[in-house]
């Protein structure tokens, strides 16, 4: 029996652990959005090839996913809500996990220039060392901005869908990374005020930490003001309408709105109801971007200006 | 503890092979529909060599056509 007992203190992964390795809720954004950047890009692909190409953009969202949980494993072994995860929990070995992200980060930059084109592709490998190497190894454990920073990484996708179709920046493309660019910081400053132990605890840099509530509280107001022009002026290029414009005026009424909340909240307060507003505001902004998105693939279908 | 002829670590290993065989066979059936769209948009690079096809090259014009 020793033989079967020696295995059990060291579960072998199974294949879902290597696929939780990919992070698949990040990379159903990613999807979504690099889907949108082709689908409203002025030039048509065909349907296969644009199939191909977001799923390559997303198997390289995949890629630094895993190699974030990599380098981040003695961070996500401290965090509860990161514990779980394949490294920390011992089920697949921090090498294996480094192997995987760099086979895939290679694979899918090659597949991606194959199926759509090398600036596409070149401009994936770029989001893949952004995020890989300039967010999750020089800037998360240095500085407070790490978000905003690396909240680029995260807004390229929709950039990178159009660089397939039309094989270049435009305009259009770049509003797109200025809406995911400057809605991630208050995103994630909303979600840090009320997770609050879990970064403390890990060391990780965050503004509620280093500059404390307050502070805060006041960032999430300035990027909600900062963010309404730029996803309402994507709606005058070509790619926006009417329906577009209207749901941008609202969506961005209701987030200026939240801002104002949370800014007007004390510590006290949010205690006193369990961060209700906070909780709220959270949750408004994983609308805020779906619908913004889903919008410009409606304003497409209706047709644009 | 019961003894069972399978042990959970033969499960797992299962499920990573099969993952495996699944994942290479999505990856043929990618590259072949690639292929079949590629060539049906005319594209005429030969991908062995990277030189353009000849078939598919509009023919020369004779000298005195011109």
């Amino acid at each position: 029996m020793t033989d079967i007992n020696t295995y059990e203190g060291a579960p072998e992964a199974e294949f879902r652990d290597f696929v939780a390795l990919l992070k698949p809720r990040v990379m159903s954004l990613v999807v979504f959005t690099a889907f949108v950047g082709l689908w409203v890009a002025p030039v048509d692909v065909h349907p296969f090839i644009a199939f191909c190409s977001v799923l390559f953009i997303a198997l390289g969202g995949g890629a630094s996913g895993a190699l974030n949980m990599w380098y981040d494993a003695d961070i996500d072994a401290v965090m509860r809500r990161t514990q779980g995860r394949p490294i920390p929990a011992g089920r697949i070995d921090g090498n294996a996990a480094l192997s995987l992200g760099l086979i895939l980060a290679g694979f899918a930059v090659m597949m991606l220039g194959l199926a759509a084109n090398w600036f596409a592709a070149g401009f994936l490998a770029f989001t893949i060392f952004f995020y890989a190497v300039v967010y999750t190894i020089w800037l998360k454990r240095w500085t407070p901005q790490n978000i905003v920073i690396g909240g680029a990484a995260g807004a390229f996708p929709p950039m990178i869908g159009w660089a397939c179709a039309t094989g270049g920046i435009s305009i259009e493309s770049l509003l797109m990374f200025a809406l995911i660019f400057f809605w991630t910081p208050p995103h994630f400053w909303a979600l840090a005020l009320f997770m609050k132990s879990d970064y403390h605890e890990a060391q990780v840099p965050m503004l509620t930490v280093t500059h404390g509530r307050p502070a805060t509280r006041r960032h999430i107001f300035a990027y909600t003001l900062v963010l309404a022009p730029f996803a309402i002026w994507l709606g005058l290029t070509s790619v926006g309408g009417p329906i577009y414009l209207a749901a941008s005026v609202v969506l961005n009424a209701l987030f200026i709105h939240g801002g104002w909340q949370i800014l007007r909240r004390s510590e006290d307060a949010a205690l006193a109801d369990g961060y209700a507003v906070e909780r709220r505001v959270f949750k408004l902004s994983l609308y805020y971007l779906f619908l913004h998105f889903v919008a410009l693939l409606a304003q497409n279908l209706w047709g644009t200006w | 503890m019961p003894l069972n002829a399978e042990h959970e670590i033969h499960r797992r290993r299962r499920s990573r092979n099969v993952g495996l065989a699944a994942v290479l066979a999505c990856f043929v059936a990618l590259v072949f529909g690639l292929t079949v769209v590629k060539v049906q948009q005319g594209d005429m690079m030969e991908a062995f060599d990277h030189q353009p096809r000849v078939s598919v090259l509009p023919p020369e014009q004779p000298e005195a056509a011109r």
